[in-house]
């Protein structure tokens, strides 16, 4: 079957199984592998994007479902300029191995558009359901809070070590 | 001679972040190659049965099924043998599979979806055996998994280290006669640290391509150690290790999960070779939770004889720990490494002893820390126990059997091992000074004259790490069984290139510890070449020095340690070539801003561009000058490393659901000089989060029969951003003289020191209950139980 979507502002059309999952086709087909996977079962987060601005995990998805759709990735978020949360991410030292950092950073984005200063405790809860392994989510934290007060047009707070 | 700039300890951002942020990071998953295959296993649903029978017929019949293989078809490869080899690991299974999820067939197809549905369709006809899964039952060898062998017993460890039995045996006893002191208390505990899956997000993946014109063959896959790899695949497949070529690209994390060679990457090697297409397999998450090592799984008696003032006369560690069906990589060097640090950094007379056991599960292996973090609970969890018993504070205690600073240089622990440095004191009172450790017991009392349960948790660790010096290879820590007879060096090439940029070549990889950021770093400090000229290659056995992996913390103390040393040789022949462009002795060359300059004129300077410039084009440079500015170390330390620290945590239990919440999580880490404090304060963060994992959440549960019942991420809960808190870090600084940084190695510390912190914190909370210990994991159920049966 076919289906038609716009991805990263540019309009798509793809041939698909009827199984075929929504990370599939943007990895596989569109050859966007900036949306990782981490178990297929909906529970990671690391294939965390977009569909009509709200964050989804695309491996609960079939491709089937987003005919008509419009699906940002990692790679569309700020389309080659950083967005505050990728740049949060890199000041706040937010990722290791970077392997949940795309559906982190959707999942974080998606949070500071609908509320651009959460507290710890909202940044903590609203990033549940993306699993890290790597950074013990403090930085994590960190990073977002750091996106938050530049969405707001505050100066982030400084860093826990030293800048040189 | 001399750098007047320095990136050393250095908070600068990471240079491997621009690429990952933005999604172009590129894991094994991401590379594709025209005509690729896709694999799938078909795997044992028993724990122990004979394979009677294995019907592939209609899988083959399949469209777009390119091959089925079984046992017969890979025999000629042979088996895979580890380093300390018990039972060799059949690539596949035809005779007696001995855990679920063992590999009997692997099926390859056109796609991933068709090689799925194929498996599916493979009929495996099995005859069921007893398996044994209990550790203690195994131990017992009522039934023995091995045909041909003994005991399930596959070798057992003992300290002191290297003494003869009977002096092992006159330690305990002397611990023995010590008990029936009037003046003494005996407290003694037996305590499960229980199995884990190590849960790298990155699930493990491999890509293999054969190029029948060269007969070579390419292999992508997400490892901690590519060069064993190379060698592992080179010796099953019969190749020079020359034609094999391991790339480990982006590793989306490791934690000892990803430091093995694994019987996938094998098959998946030799059948890309056997069909001269590309093959490619992805584990799947539960897949990977019977395919991929797991973690710990000890079970043991920790018994501390002291005196009512807090003397600790000796300690008695008797343990048994669970190998799983096979020995991999370093399945029985695990318990080993925490032998290593039985006796921890404290000096009482210590009788340690491991035995290691098969049974029918999973096998395990490294996982952060492995084997240190298992000693170390058991060690401050009954120190602990001890300082409840004597009413004394249990920091008290811990200051009280510190091996003392005078011991240093020269110090040796008393289960038989030279260490470096420590100041384990210090270390101490400054965590109690910046945590308010005063204030904080304050804060507990008055938390429980109002009726809530607040508790304070303490533990200090030394642990070991930046393997290994050379010797240790008669231990085991050499790759031989890879066909590579290698001690555990360092490895790095540090070359300045005609355009004054610099590149390194390193022979260990990342998973996620920024390589690319620290080399730089430590390049940059010996050259004074920014660090934005600097490009650090690593993880592709084709184009760098032999290396052992990233493992054991040791990257940085002995990786490092090598790129450190090839950039001094680097900048020995470029300080010849500036005295001769700036006509001045050598010995008044100084390297700085990118260049170099006479002692007391940077006036007159030279760039590292003139420098180079000369080097490539010798008839500029001094008669007898060899072209080319580069050089390539080896470097082996002259002893591990000991890394130290001390880890403090306030928690609350709600005595009527048993749930656990963090208050405040406080450490003071030692790992000598630092790099990079922002990198190193991220590897402590991890840390800490896998030790607390261990603590409250994680459990590799098998039934009966050895089925994993926590194959899944729902089973198997790792934690999330709302189970745990703000890290609050600090550091004290003793560098190690065994390398010329000073840096010890920071990887495993907080995995090492955290999860005795969050139990004896659970524990001093419910104390007042009536309950003296409970087992890891401390999942609401079972803190509620432990109350329960208190009252
Ligand atoms: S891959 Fe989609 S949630 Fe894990
Ligand atoms: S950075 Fe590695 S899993 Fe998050």
């Amino acid at each position: 079957m076919e289906v038609s979507l716009t991805v990263n502002g540019q309009a798509v059309t793809s041939e698909v199984e009827a199984r075929t999952l929504l990370v599939h086709l943007l990895r596989e087909n569109l050859g966007l592998t900036g949306t990782h996977v981490g178990c297929e079962t909906g529970y990671c987060g690391a294939c965390t994007v977009h569909v009509d601005g709200t964050p989804v995990k695309s491996c609960t998805m079939l491709a089937a479902q987003v005919e008509g759709a419009e699906v940002t990735t990692v790679e569309g978020l700020a389309n080659g300029e950083l967005h505050p949360v990728q740049e949060g991410f890199w000041e706040r030292h937010g990722l290791q191995c970077g392997y949940c950092t795309p559906g982190m950073i959707m999942t974080a984005a998606g949070m500071l558009a609908d509320n651009d200063n959460p507290s710890e405790d909202e940044i903590r809860h609203g990033i549940e359901g993306n699993l890290c392994r790597c950074t013990g989510y403090h930085n994590i934290v960190r990073a977002i809070e750091y996106a938050a007060a530049k969405m707001r047009g505050d100066e982030p707070a400084a860093p826990d070590w030293e800048v040189v | 001679m001399a750098t007047t700039t320095s990136a050393l300890g250095g908070a600068i951002r990471r240079r491997e972040d621009p690429a990952l942020i933005q999604g172009h990071g590129r894991y094994v998953d991401d590379i594709k190659l025209p005509g690729e295959t896709a694999a799938a296993f078909v795997r044992s649903p028993f724990a122990r049965a004979k394979v009677l029978s294995i019907d592939a017929s209609e899988a083959l019949a399949m469209d777009g099924v390119v091959a089925v293989y079984t046992a017969a078809d890979v025999d000629s490869l042979g088996p895979l043998i580890a380093q300390l080899s018990f039972a060799p690991r059949p690539l596949l299974n035809g005779g007696e599979v001995k855990h679920v999820g063992e590999a009997v067939a692997m099926v390859v197809a056109e796609n991933r979806y068709l090689a799925q549905d194929a498996a599916d369709l493979v009929f495996v006809d099995y005859d069921p055996l007893e398996a044994v899964i209990d550790l203690k039952d195994a131990h017992s060898d009522r039934v023995i998994i091995h045909e041909g062998s003994e005991s399930n017993t596959i070798i057992s460890w003992a300290a002191p280290f290297g003494a003869e039995p009977e002096d092992q045996q006159a330690v305990r006893d002397q611990i023995e006669a010590d008990k029936s002191r009037d003046d003494t208390v005996v407290v003694s505990q037996e305590m499960i640290n229980q199995r884990l899956i190590p849960t790298a997000i990155e699930p493990r993946r491999v890509l293999a391509e054969w190029n029948p014109g060269y007969r070579s063959l390419n292999v992508w896959s997400s490892s901690q150690i590519p060069h064993a790899l190379a060698g592992g695949i080179a010796v099953s497949l019969g190749l020079p290790t020359t034609s094999v070529r391991v790339i480990a690209p982006e590793v989306g994390g490791g934690f000892g999960a990803k430091l093995n060679v694994y019987n996938d990457e094998i098959l998946v090697s030799w059948a890309a070779q056997q069909l001269a297409r590309p093959v490619r397999w992805v584990e799947t998450r539960r897949e990977a939770a019977n395919s991929t090592i797991q973690g710990r799984g000890w079970v043991g008696t920790a018994t501390i004889v002291g005196t009512t003032d807090g003397e600790i006369l000796g300690y008695d560690f008797d343990g048994i720990a669970d190998m799983g069906a096979y020995t991999q990589n370093f399945t029985v060097a695990i318990p080993f490494l925490g032998l290593f640090v039985g006796s921890g950094q404290y000096k009482m007379p210590t009788y340690w002893k491991i035995d290691c056991v098969a049974t029918n599960t999973t096998t395990t292996d490294a996982y952060r820390g492995a084997g240190r973090p298992e000693a170390v609970y058991y060690l401050e969890r009954i120190i602990d126990m001890y300082a409840r018993e004597i009413g004394m504070d249990p920091a008290d205690v811990r200051n009280k059997n510190f091996i003392p600073n005078e011991a240093f240089p020269g110090a040796v622990s008393p289960i038989g091992f030279a260490m470096d440095t420590g100041d384990y004191s210090t270390n101490l009172n400054e965590l109690l000074e910046v945590a308010d450790y005063a204030g904080m017991k304050a804060e507990r009392d008055a938390a429980r004259a109002a009726g809530r349960h607040v508790g304070i948790g303490l533990s200090s660790y030394v642990e070991v790490c930046g393997f290994a010096p050379s010797g240790l290879a008669d231990l085991g820590f050499n790759w031989a069984t890879y066909g590579l007879p290698t001690a555990f060096n360092g490895s790095g090439l540090v070359r300045v290139n005609p355009d004054a940029s610099a590149t390194v070549i390193i022979g260990t990889g990342p998973s996620g510890q920024a390589h690319q950021t620290t080399w730089a770093q430590i390049v940059s400090d010996r050259l004074g070449i920014e660090v934005d000229n600097i490009v650090v290659k690593h993880g592709d056995t084709g184009d760098s020095p032999m290396g052992i992996g990233t493992f054991g913390s040791r990257s940085a103390a002995v990786d490092g340690a090598a790129a450190y040393q090839a950039a001094d040789r680097v900048r020995e022949k470029a300080a010849k070539l500036a005295a001769h462009l700036l006509e001045a002795a050598e010995e008044d060359v100084v390297f700085a801003d990118g260049g170099a300059h006479v002692a007391g004129s940077p006036d007159s300077s030279v760039g590292w561009g003139d420098i180079a410039s000369i080097a490539y084009q010798v008839h500029k440079a001094p008669e007898g000058t060899e072209p080319g500015l580069e050089s390539e170390v080896f470097f082996t330390p002259s002893n591990a490393t000991w890394p130290f620290g001390s880890h403090l945590a306030m928690v609350e239990v709600d005595a009527d659901t048993g749930n656990v919440e963090i208050l405040r999580y406080v450490s003071m880490d030692d790992c000598g000089n630092v790099i990079n404090p922002m990198i190193v304060d991220g590897q402590v963060h991890g840390g800490i989060a896998q030790g607390i994992g261990q603590a409250l959440f994680e459990e590799a549960i098998y039934d009966a029969d050895g089925n994993l019942l926590s194959g899944s991420m729902v089973d198997y809960p790792i934690p999330t951003a709302g189970d745990l808190p703000a890290f609050e870090l600090h550091r004290t600084v003793t560098p190690t003289d065994v390398n010329p940084m000073g840096v010890k190695g920071i990887g495993e510390a907080g995995t090492i020191g955290s999860a005795q912190t969050i139990v004896n914190a659970v524990v001093d909370a419910v104390a007042p209950l009536g309950v003296t210990h409970i087992d890891m994991p401390l999942r609401p159920r079972r803190v509620w139980e432990a109350i329960q049966e208190a009252r």
